[in-house]
């Protein structure tokens, strides 16, 4: 059954939406430029319609997760996202995976944000809010899914699309109501928790970059030059903060999840959202400024405008398709593009001529700066960042470029940089080095008086701490390269300084400490990635001594270790032993023996093949069906130290035909000097006949052992059996026989079958798969007592293992709780003082 | 000279620098022949080959050849202007690799040999589904 209610009424949410926000926009526009009278009418318009709005979009968000959670996979979403037995938590997942649902986060995130600033503001309330509607209206015109007939012109990508619109199959022409039993799934990446709140606190921060933008915006239309800064402060200082957080937050993911080995990686995606990023930290620099001395506003007007500008110009990178040959992870093109250049070019021109217009009359300071001002510095230092946010923004433009060249008719051939890592962080180190030493030395400047001796004598302390501190630091890491030493002199320089200061701030007015608290905590993160990303070691060198290419020279090192199951290599201090291939239980913790179990047709049920362990605890009893994750498998690898100390990591991996093979995921163990980070690099594929060696057959007696592949076996005991299963007893004489085989890690007992039927014989094989020996009985001699057993063999269970060690990773993670605690106590400062005077009337 | 002039100066000097620094080494994607060429001139840039794997009559993928310690492998690729090349990849075989449409390689000729740092795979309908699959 086709359930069309729930998207009819979406769509009809959705237009609403849309609607109401071009209702909106239009009522504050007018409640802006009229005068008092019909003013609050007009407001009290534009807020109904605001209202009309924000509660669509819930009624949309609402019916689209209906949709999800009651898997109703006539809707193109719920197919192409969701699948039945995916958990909860991870339907909410489902919502961004699909551009539509990113879309729609942001929208919902926007229409809070709106109802926050209509609650706050008493002045500032109609113009700002008018920027807001514009928004909405081209962000729910996103959503449309809207033709208009005649021109055949598509607006809009909407979410409650049916399947059989979306996908033309010849299916829906059988039958136009039917309905997949089964969704394709989320991507099984974003499978984590992190992915649950990573989209979600994102998007907060990309959305709260419209408030200042509004504030900005509002000030020039209403010639408040000045006054919009106090309540945009909070709100820019909030957006850098939970942007800040967000980006960490995705590093974070990557580093557990993905298995490049770092938490960064200078992709075109990730490089949208630093660029913005860097121009809105420095924005939060000039308008302190501007607050405490009334310079730089001007400035302020740019980098506001100009951060907003770059969030649009990162949404139209990320999902109109043209990074699609340079990045891993952007959405595919859904016909957007047209829009989105509209929404960017709109945004641009408004404010752009805006500014112009207003240009002379922005009030500005004559006298010039003193060289020992606070204020010249925290130029400087916005100057920087902004140098910083250049550079990643006209290298990862590349696309662009060649998407332009081609319009015009030429031949865009671009290629994005061979090792893009290597490029950016050779540029970009120079930057963080400029940046530290002017967040250890701008806090002197800020708190102590212009003048230069008195500076000196206070500032030569941490320095001097500092020097000393990387006199020990540098030989016991073994720091050799020059950018690095200058890095972290740099970053220690940064921390002892802002440490001094914190201290002294601390005993006078702990309240205005947030800078300072947020300096150590971009000081921490610098250290930390000077010493995780440039000393990482690749530890599971192959030591083999195996030559790999006789044609490649011994720079050629291999950086992965090949492990046969239970075969013992000596990696990083440890020895290391792959012991078999897991499943992870459902509903409770813990792993069992893929060998132990067996398929029941159903992905995530398998039935337990002998009585099932974990930790002791008897899991399963044999025959019965256990409820795993059937499409992880999990790699159990244990490390045991020189001191005899052991730990089990367990690496997964997914195989996926959909998502196009092999999906590895590292486990780290986590110590307090570095992290071990370990994934499998390659698997064996499923086992097929031709892979069997030739059957070998030994002639033995009960209880006399015989080799099988360097294996001791023995044939323990032979019996006549009544039942076997799986086969029709009928007329059939059964002999079994137990074979004990001495393993690297164990015993094990397969059991053979013999079985007589009239004049034809058959045999059941058992197979040893973690010794890859199968056995056969293939015949009895009564005469001597004797039996002859078959075997062949295969090649053992096997991975190949790639482990990393990340010195110092956590300094970089305590970094980013301090940056975000810096960030949150200047919130509270400035909020403050917005409040006071708002208040006060002033507002 | 007024300071905030002369800033302004340094900070143009730089962003010009950074413009410089992208347009003056940027890569871009080229055939197996002016690879070879390049490396015969001693140019060892890494660069960029756009390309699909070698293909029989089935369209099986052939002449893939992965060493004992199943750690580094050799593939054919054939590039857009339909050369064939042997690439040395010194990494495991990624398992979508056969499944492939196109393949970008990211390395140099060393002697004879195409030896590839990287190799990026473009595969069918990594994210999005295609085509509602028969007998759901």
């Amino acid at each position: 059954m086709v359930h069309y209610l729930i998207g009819d009424l979406g769509h009809l949410f959705v237009i609403l939406s849309f609607v109401a926000s071009l209702v909106a926009t239009f009522a504050y526009f007018k409640a802006t430029v009229s005068d008092d009278i019909r003013k609050q009418e007009w407001l009290k318009n534009a807020r109904t319609a605001f209202y009309v709005h924000a509660l669509s979009v819930l009624g949309v968000i609402v019916a689209l997760f209906s949709i999800i959670y009651n898997h109703y996979y006539e809707y193109h979403y719920a197919w192409a996202h969701s699948s039945n037995n995916l958990p909860t938590h991870y339907m909410i997942s489902c919502f961004w995976e699909g551009q539509e649902g990113s879309f729609l986060l942001w929208i919902f995130w926007h229409a809070l944000l709106g109802v926050i600033i209509i609650h706050t503001n008493k002045y500032w309330e109609a113009p700002t809010m008018a920027v807001f509607a514009a928004v909405q209206v081209f962000l729910a015109s996103m959503i449309l899914g809207v033709v208009i007939p005649g021109l055949n012109l598509k607006i809009g990508s909407s979410p409650f699309i049916l399947l059989r619109d979306a996908l033309p199959s010849p299916i829906f022409q059988l039958n136009p109501n039917f309905v997949p039993e089964d969704g394709t799934g989320l991507n099984p990446l974003l499978q984590n928790y992190w992915m649950v709140i990573h989209p979600p606190t994102l998007f907060l921060g990309y959305a709260a970059t419209l408030v200042p933008f509004a504030y900005a915006i509002a000030g020039l239309w209403q010639r408040k030059y000045k006054d919009w800064i106090r309540p945009a402060l909070p709100w820019t200082i909030f957006s850098g903060g939970i942007l800040g957080l967000g980006i960490l937050m995705g590093g974070y993911w990557a580093y557990e999840t993905l298995n490049f080995g770092g938490y960064w990686n200078w992709d075109p995606v990730e490089n949208a959202v630093y660029i913005p990023w860097l121009f809105l930290v420095g924005a939060i620099h000039v308008m302190v400024s501007y607050r405490n001395s009334q310079r730089a506003l001007k400035t302020s007007f740019i980098l506001i405008i100009v951060t907003f500008i770059l969030i649009l110009y990162g949404t139209f990178l990320v999902r109109s398709g043209v990074l699609g040959d340079s990045s891993v992870h952007s959405f595919t093109d859904l016909g957007l593009n047209g829009q989105l250049i509209l929404y960017l070019m709109f945004f641009v021109g408004v404010s752009v001529v805006l500014l112009l217009i207003r240009w002379k009359h922005i009030p500005t300071s004559e006298r010039e700066a003193s060289t020992y001002s606070r204020e010249f510095w925290v130029f400087i230092g916005a100057m920087v960042l902004c140098l910083a946010g250049f550079q990643v923004l006209v290298e990862t433009s590349k696309p662009v470029y060649n998407k332009v060249i081609n319009a015009f008719g030429g031949i865009g051939n671009m290629a994005p940089r061979a090792d893009a890592v290597a490029f950016y962080s050779q540029i970009q180190l120079w930057f963080a080095v400029a940046v530290a030493l002017l967040s250890g030395a701008g806090q002197y400047f800020w708190w102590k008086r212009e003048d230069g001796t008195k500076l000196k004598d206070e500032m030569l302390t941490p320095v001097l701490v500092s020097v000393i501190l990387c006199i020990f630091i540098i030989p016991i890491s073994g720091i050799t390269k020059l950018p690095y030493i200058v890095l972290l002199i740099s970053g220690t320089y940064a921390l002892v300084g802002n440490a001094f200061i914190l201290t002294r701030l601390l005993k006078t007015s702990p309240k205005l400490s947030g800078g300072a608290v947020a300096h150590i905590g971009l000081a921490m993160m610098l250290i930390g990635m000077l010493f995780s990303s440039g000393y990482s070691k690749v530890v599971s060198l192959n030591n083999t001594g195996l030559l790999i290419s006789r044609d490649q020279s011994e720079e050629f090192n291999n950086e992965n270790l090949l492990l046969f199951i239970n075969e013992p290599r000596y990696m990083a201090g440890y020895e290391i032993r792959y012991k078999g291939p897991r499943l992870e239980l459902r509903g409770k913790s813990g792993y069992i023996s893929k060998f132990d179990v067996e398929p029941t047709g159903l992905p995530d049920e398998v039935r337990a093949k002998t009585d099932l362990f974990w930790k002791d605890q008897k899991v399963a009893a044999r025959g019965e069906t256990v409820h795993v994750y059937g499409e992880n498998t999990f790699y159990e690898i244990e490390y045991k130290s020189d001191e005899g100390k052991t730990f089990t990591l367990y690496p997964r991996a997914q195989v996926n035909e959909s998502m196009g093979g092999l999906l590895a995921s590292p486990d780290i163990k986590r110590r307090w000097g570095s992290d071990l980070y370990t994934h499998v690099s390659s698997i064996p594929i499923e086992k097929s006949e031709e892979e069997w060696s030739e059957l070998e057959e030994v002639k033995v007696l009960t209880g006399k052992p015989f080799f099988v592949n360097d294996y001791v076996a023995t044939l323990e005991k032979v019996e006549r059996v009544n039942e076997v299963e799986g086969v029709n007893m009928e007329g059939v004489m059964a002999v079994m026989g137990t074979i004990k085989v001495q393993g690297e890690a164990g015993e094990y007992f397969p059991k053979v079958y013999f079985l007589i039927k009239g004049s034809t014989v058959a045999f059941i094989p058992e197979e040893v798969p973690e010794l890859g020996v199968r056995f056969f009985l293939r015949n009895i001699h009564p005469e001597t007592n004797e039996f002859t057993i078959g075997y062949n063999t295969t090649q053992k269970d096997w991975v190949v293992l790639k482990a990393m060690e990340k010195p110092l990773i956590n300094v970089l993670w305590l970094g980013t709780f301090v940056l975000m605690g810096g960030f949150g106590m200047s919130l509270a400062r400035r909020y403050g003082e917005f409040r006071k005077m708002r208040d006060k009337n002033q507002e | 000279m007024k300071k905030s002039s002369l800033i302004a100066i340094l900070g143009i000097a730089i962003a010009i620098a950074i413009i410089i620094s992208t347009a003056g080494d940027a890569s871009s994607y080229v055939s197996f022949e002016e690879a070879f060429e390049m490396s015969q001139k001693g140019n060892t840039t890494k660069i960029h080959v756009v390309g699909q794997l070698k293909k029989d009559a089935m369209g099986n993928v052939v002449g893939v050849r992965t060493h004992a310690d199943k750690l580094s492998f050799t593939f054919v690729l054939v590039d857009d202007k339909n050369r064939e090349e042997t690439v040395f990849y010194n990494e495991p075989v990624p398992p979508d690799f056969y499944r492939s449409e196109q393949v970008v390689v990211v390395g140099a000729f060393r002697d004879n040999l195409f030896v590839a740092d990287r190799i990026l795979m473009k595969c069918p309908s990594k994210y999005q589904e295609e085509e509602v699959k028969a007998g759901l």
